[in-house]
């Protein structure tokens, strides 16, 4: 982390759901112009470093270039799922600022 | 509108997105829906993937109940209005139990000198090939505890509601109704879009699966005190989509309601609970928004492009609702100096005191106010934000637990309860709380070995 890394939420907003143990978080750029930046610093691998506690057995990236986000399909991170998890939200809804607290270099500009 | 008047409209309000739900907001709706032209039409969806295991516990109880336990409170303060005006409504509240919700409102409406033509959506439900006859079955999972089953429904399509407005339906109740389905049944009765029109009904189905979740399209569950402020949020409205004819797509809501329409809001549904947005299946067609467009025309109105359709499954999903689980919680706070510290040790005792006397358990632990919402079961988060000294004066211990063994959970409970007098100084306010926790199987089934249907009540 360095004086120059942003923290993710002022730059974009998102939105969790879950289906059983698996999480869905939609990402979207508050502006266009940092699509392009999002897609080169958000990928699979520093998702699933962000939620590595909760041991994902899977992360995918869809990107929605028309739309300025991306989707994070995010499997195996919801301790069961609302069917059998212990935590306090046992649907995850709150895990789309997980994601939003990330630090991410600043974008160019 | 400014549009070619060859081109007819569809209007299709939302009025509840859950069971729990505002029931006021939907009143505002159906004046709104009221003073549109064109076809026009009111839902509510009233159920989760357990809601309906839930429900099939109170029909057990008492075959008159069964259906959403608040459906009447959203049904009664608009009902007359609804049928007044020529309004359909369709809702998924009839959970177990549609034809005792229909029932039911047929006395009401009784009382209050009104009729209406009250169709039940039936079909979804499959409890009944489940007693006792194996080779009727064969489509549930392998590893599935018959015994502990207690509902089984499989989502399913617009057909059946289209069919009963076609009928005249005034009232549709169904059980397992998918949820955009309730909207496609609509706007296919509306514009007349055959089953297999995938380009059409992947417009309806996205129409659908915008309104589905009511205010989270309006404002609710998008406000951030900073980044996204949104007016008047403790009023928000209830959204509508008008839906063209020609395969046109907007998103508004009620006027001179709280909350927004914006881009960002439809954009955060559009794919909620979505994943590979280019393959959302439904029961009616395979919705492709992986390249959708979004264009605002004017205040609260966005329009949504370049929706897609792609054939049905061939498979409709189920849901079996399970027993067997139980969920206990308890939590106890400390606050003032060395807060964390002190349940940081109340913390320690549990651990030593669950690991001794009942290391079958796997206990879940969280310390609000430091980590809980984002923890995970093993600690590691928890251990991570203890690391960093977090400057908190008031943290809550939290215990959850969910297993087979009720007897040992309550026992466990208890020993966070004891921490009262055998803990740190200064702990207060526990609570505890221990129930029954449903759980879910989903399967796969083919289309044709569910046939819905149209019951008249």
């Amino acid at each position: 982390m360095t004086n120059q890394d942003v923290l993710l939420a002022d730059f974009v907003h998102a939105r969790a759901g879950d289906k059983g143990d698996t999480l869905n978080v939609a990402v979207f750029a508050f502006e266009s112009r940092h699509y392009a930046w999002l897609e080169q610093h958000l990928g699979e691998a520093a998702i699933a470093a962000r939620f590595e506690h909760r041991h994902p057995r899977k992360v995918t990236r869809y990107c929605l270039p028309h739309l300025d986000g991306m989707n994070f399909v995010i499997e195996g991170a919801l301790e069961g799922g609302v069917n059998q998890s212990a935590t306090l939200d046992r649907h995850g809804k709150s895990l789309s600022y997980l994601l939003l607290g990330m630090r991410l270099p600043a974008p160019d500009g | 509108m400014s549009s070619s008047p060859s081109i007819r409209y569809a209007h299709i309000g939302c009025g509840a997105g859950f069971a729990g739900d505002r029931p006021d907001a939907a009143v505002a709706l159906v004046e709104a829906l009221a003073e549109r032209d064109g076809a026009r039409y009111l839902f509510f969806e009233l159920l989760a993937e357990r809601t309906l295991a839930e429900a099939q516990l109170r029909k057990l109880e008492d075959p008159a109940l069964g259906y959403a336990t608040h459906l009447f409170a959203f049904l009664e303060p608009i009902v007359a209005s609804c049928l007044t005006h020529g309004i359909p409504i369709i809702t998924n509240g009839g959970a177990a139990n549609p034809v005792a919700a229909a029932q039911r409102l047929r006395r009401q409406l009784k009382t209050q000198g009104l009729d209406a033509k009250i169709a039940c959506v039936m079909g979804d439900d499959l409890g009944d090939a489940l007693d006792g006859q194996t080779a009727r079955a064969d489509w549930l999972p392998a590893d599935c505890p018959r015994e502990e089953v207690v509902s089984c429904n499989v989502y399913i399509g617009a057909e059946a509601v289209t069919q009963a407005l076609r009928d005249g339906a005034d009232i549709v109740i169904g059980g397992r109704l998918a949820d955009p389905s309730m909207a496609v049944g609509a706007l296919r009765h509306a514009h007349g879009w055959a089953a297999d029109d995938w380009q059409h009904l992947a417009v309806a189905t996205a129409a659908g699966h915008l309104l589905e979740c009511g205010t989270q399209i309006t404002g609710g569950y998008f406000a951030d005190a900073r980044r996204k402020t949104v007016a008047d949020l403790a009023n928000l409205g209830c959204p509508i989509a008008e839906v063209g004819s020609d395969a046109s797509l907007v998103i508004t809501k009620t006027p001179g309601s709280g909350g927004c329409v914006t881009e960002q809001t439809v954009k955060e549904q559009l794919l909620y609970e979505v994943h590979d947005p280019a393959a959302y299946l439904t029961p009616d067609v395979t919705l492709d928004v992986s390249r959708a467009k979004l264009e605002t025309l004017g205040p609260d109105r966005v329009a949504i492009h370049d929706i897609h359709g792609h054939p049905a499954p061939a498979t409709l999903k189920g849901n079996l609702g399970l027993r067997g689980l139980w969920f206990g919680e308890a939590g106890i706070s400390y606050a003032g100096p060395d807060a964390v510290e002190r349940a940081q040790l109340a913390l320690e005792i549990l651990r030593q005191r669950l690991g001794a006397r009942l290391p079958q358990l796997r206990p879940h632990f969280d310390l609000i106010g430091v980590a809980s919402l984002f923890n995970d079961g093993s600690g590691e988060w928890l251990e991570k934000r203890l690391r960093e000294a977090p400057a908190v004066e008031d943290v809550r211990l939290r215990l959850g637990i969910v297993d087979r063994d009720r007897d040992a959970i309550d026992t466990a409970l208890q020993e966070l309860e004891a921490l009262y007098l055998n803990g740190p100084a200064g702990g207060g306010g526990v609570r505890r709380q221990l129930g029954e926790s449903l759980r879910t199987q989903s399967f796969l089934i083919a289309r044709e070995r569910v046939t819905p249907f149209v019951s008249w009540q």
